[in-house]
């Protein structure tokens, strides 16, 4: 029987080490499949152990996740398409997010991607128009209540969520990268201004008007998994964020040095990463960054960075699931739980933010009820 | 958590619960199944929260793949609840065949395959077909090689719903039941062991000689259907139709294109049964 009382571990040696997968049986692999679909890296783990020895069995779930892999990587990429398509005679930069710029960009943190809804960036003043287009072009709103409606846009980074009526797919509207209430205020006019164009999901041209969409500079595409992993939310598929991190600023690395294998550890050459530092003074995200890349060196690398207190609570909750594939450690969770809305809110906001929600669902309760 | 892994067909499942009750119906109608050693998916029956394990106990439907809204069911469906996480895990997660949500059945080599919408009677009439000279084949998924075209075997337990229920209780006296669930969100449900020549040729597999969308509850009577209708039919009861990429639609086309098509409207079993041998006679 596979050990309940195991955490994440073994998922994160697996991808740091491909070879520690040698010594794992029967039970281990059923607990390392389990924990990588949780944390949905199984696509990532899949390419990652690729020409490792494996039982019969496991080759073929891999196999599978592989498959899956393409298809999310051919569904994203056409979705992108179509919002092109969508926005076509919009002159402002479109900028595509995370696993789908990721996969536009051919980047290693795309092989094998899980990648769900659509995200693009636009500039803030823009949102009205693009939201016509989108919705013009068959995207709906997913939730029709008005305080969460009004809650978005005057409190959030994004639209509310839309979701294409034909091809069930969403879509989130973003104008920067984290809560316009939360207390980092990342530039987001710099990250339009200095995304770069990718060429590979561009629709033909409707009606003469071609729009190419863009991609982050790569500093900032390391920022904004930072403020994604590190400044918002509950640390929820932190795991993976980590994983992208970790390709992103090897991959940054890789360019720097000429292809040379980056130095252990990484955050004491802050000389080779300057302009990065620079960037995140920038955007208010030093301290972010610090953490992230203290994390994923502890996690990702074989020379480990030392790890402040704070940061092995990062772990601890970052590594919150067993070989059921449950997650656990319900204190820790409730912590940062806890934590994502404080950072999401000030405390007054918070309060009435949460006075509302919970008459709303008493409300809703009882009219359910009867 | 209690633990119990099984093999079905090609796919195989370790089932988790918090609850003794439902893995030792399971184990006992899945007795003749194989074990697992790496099991391809998990399934977890979870206390929707800790008070709910012991008081009105109520069983999320957890594992590798979860709906966001799926209810928890009460514990004395929790063989129900398992059932419908082994469906979810092979509809969302299984990628090596195409799944049609279909019965099928087998004789001389060839597959019959039935495809409907719930209440069509294609679980009954694969059940009927499996004790009357037919192999039983499976009640929910028919797995469509994509490389070859055959039809791979997945027979777990039949899922009887509402009439066919007693219907299958009058119709043998060998075969063995699970415990009747009563107003489930499916309506009452009770589960058959397929047959044993069902069970112990599982990886045995056969090609598709005739495709049928019965319906229940009109007169009788077959229409022919076309490919193309066929085909758009088809990618509506494929759970994995679009994942698989060009290598479904070849699998697809391939299908319709070889093996001839109709409705069937039927009233009674019975009826069916005598439809089904003359379509079979004719075209297989």
């Amino acid at each position: 029987m596979s050990n309940p009382h195991g955490d994440a571990s073994i998922l994160v040696d697996a991808l740091r080490d491909p070879e520690t997968v040698r010594q794992l049986g029967s039970d281990g692999w059923t607990a390392l499949l389990a924990i990588a679909r949780a944390e949905q890296l199984i696509g990532s783990l899949a390419y990652r152990l690729e020409g490792q020895p494996m039982p019969g069995g496991v080759a073929a779930i891999l196999e599978d996740a592989r498959l899956n892999a393409e298809y999310q990587r051919r569904s994203a990429l056409w979705e992108a398409n179509r919002a092109a398509a969508a926005l076509a005679g919009y002159d402002g930069k479109v900028v595509l997010m995370k696993g789908t710029a990721y996969v536009a960009a051919d980047m290693k943190a795309g092989i094998g991607r899980h990648i769900g809804d659509l995200d693009i960036m636009v500039a803030e003043g823009d949102l009205p128009l693009v939201e016509e287009k989108l919705l013009a072009a068959g995207w709906e709103w997913v939730k029709e209540d008005e305080y969460d409606d009004a809650y978005y846009r005057e409190h959030m980074h994004e639209l509310p969520p839309l979701i294409h009526k034909e091809r069930d797919r969403m879509i989130d509207v973003h104008h920067t990268i984290l809560p316009k209430t939360a207390r980092p205020k990342p530039d987001a006019e710099a990250m339009l201004e200095d995304a770069v164009p990718v060429n590979t999901v561009s629709p033909e041209p409707v009606e003469g008007r071609a729009i190419s969409l863009s991609i982050f500079c790569p500093e900032d595409m390391v920022l904004h998994c930072t403020a994604h992993l590190i400044a918002d939310g509950e640390l929820d598929g932190g795991l993976r964020n980590l994983w992208d991190f970790h390709c992103l600023i090897e991959a940054m690395f890789a360019s720097v040095m000429d292809g040379n294998e980056p130095p252990d550890p990484i955050w004491v050459h802050d000389q080779t990463l300057g302009p990065l530092y620079r960037r995140a003074k920038q955007h208010d995200l030093e301290a972010a960054l610090r953490r992230a890349v203290r994390l994923a060196d502890y996690c990702f690398r074989t020379c480990k960075s030392e790890l402040a207190l704070s940061d092995r609570l990062f772990l601890r909750r970052l590594l919150a699931r067993n070989g059921y594939g449950q997650p656990t450690r319900k204190l820790t969770r409730l912590g940062f739980y806890i934590r994502s809305h404080w950072l999401r809110m000030p405390p007054f906001m918070l309060a009435r933010h949460l006075w509302t929600k919970w008459r709303m669902g008493r409300k809703k309760s009882a009219s359910d009820a009867g | 958590m209690q633990e119990f892994r099984l093999t079905v067909g090609p796919a195989s499942f370790r089932l988790l619960s918090e609850w003794k009750k439902p893995l030792n119906q399971m184990r006992e109608l899945y007795a003749e199944y194989p074990a697992a050693d790496i099991p391809d998916f998990t399934v977890r029956l979870e206390a929707v929260n800790a008070l709910r394990r012991f008081i009105r106990p109520s069983a999320a439907i957890n594992g590798d793949y979860m709906l966001p809204d799926a209810a928890p069911l009460p514990i004395e469906q929790g063989l129900l609840a398992l059932e419908m996480g082994m469906n979810l895990q092979m509809a969302l997660g299984w990628r090596r065949q195409m799944i049609l949500h279909a019965s099928a059945a087998e004789r001389g080599g060839k597959a019959l395959i039935m495809t409907g919408e719930s209440g069509s009677g294609k679980s009954t009439l694969s059940a009927l077909l499996g004790i009357n000279g037919w192999r039983f084949m499976g009640d929910e998924f028919a797995l469509i090689d994509p490389v070859n075209g055959e039809a791979v075997p997945y027979p777990r337990l039949i899922s009887l719903k509402n009439e066919a229920i007693t219907a299958m209780q009058d119709g043998a006296a060998d075969i063995r039941f699970g415990p009747l669930m009563k107003a489930t969100p499916k309506g009452d449900i009770r589960h058959m062991v397929p047959p044993a020549d069902a069970i112990a040729q599982m990886s045995k597999r056969a090609n598709p000689a005739l495709i049928l969308f019965p319906r229940f509850g009109h007169d009788p009577a077959i229409r022919d259907m076309p490919p193309s209708e066929t085909f758009m039919r088809l990618t509506q009861a494929s759970t994995n139709y679009v994942a698989l990429g060009e290598q479904g639609f070849e699998a697809l086309t391939g299908l319709v294109q070889n093996v001839p098509a109709r409705a069937l409207d039927y009233r009674s079993g019975e009826e069916a049964m005598e439809l089904v041998e003359k379509l079979w006679e004719e075209l297989a």
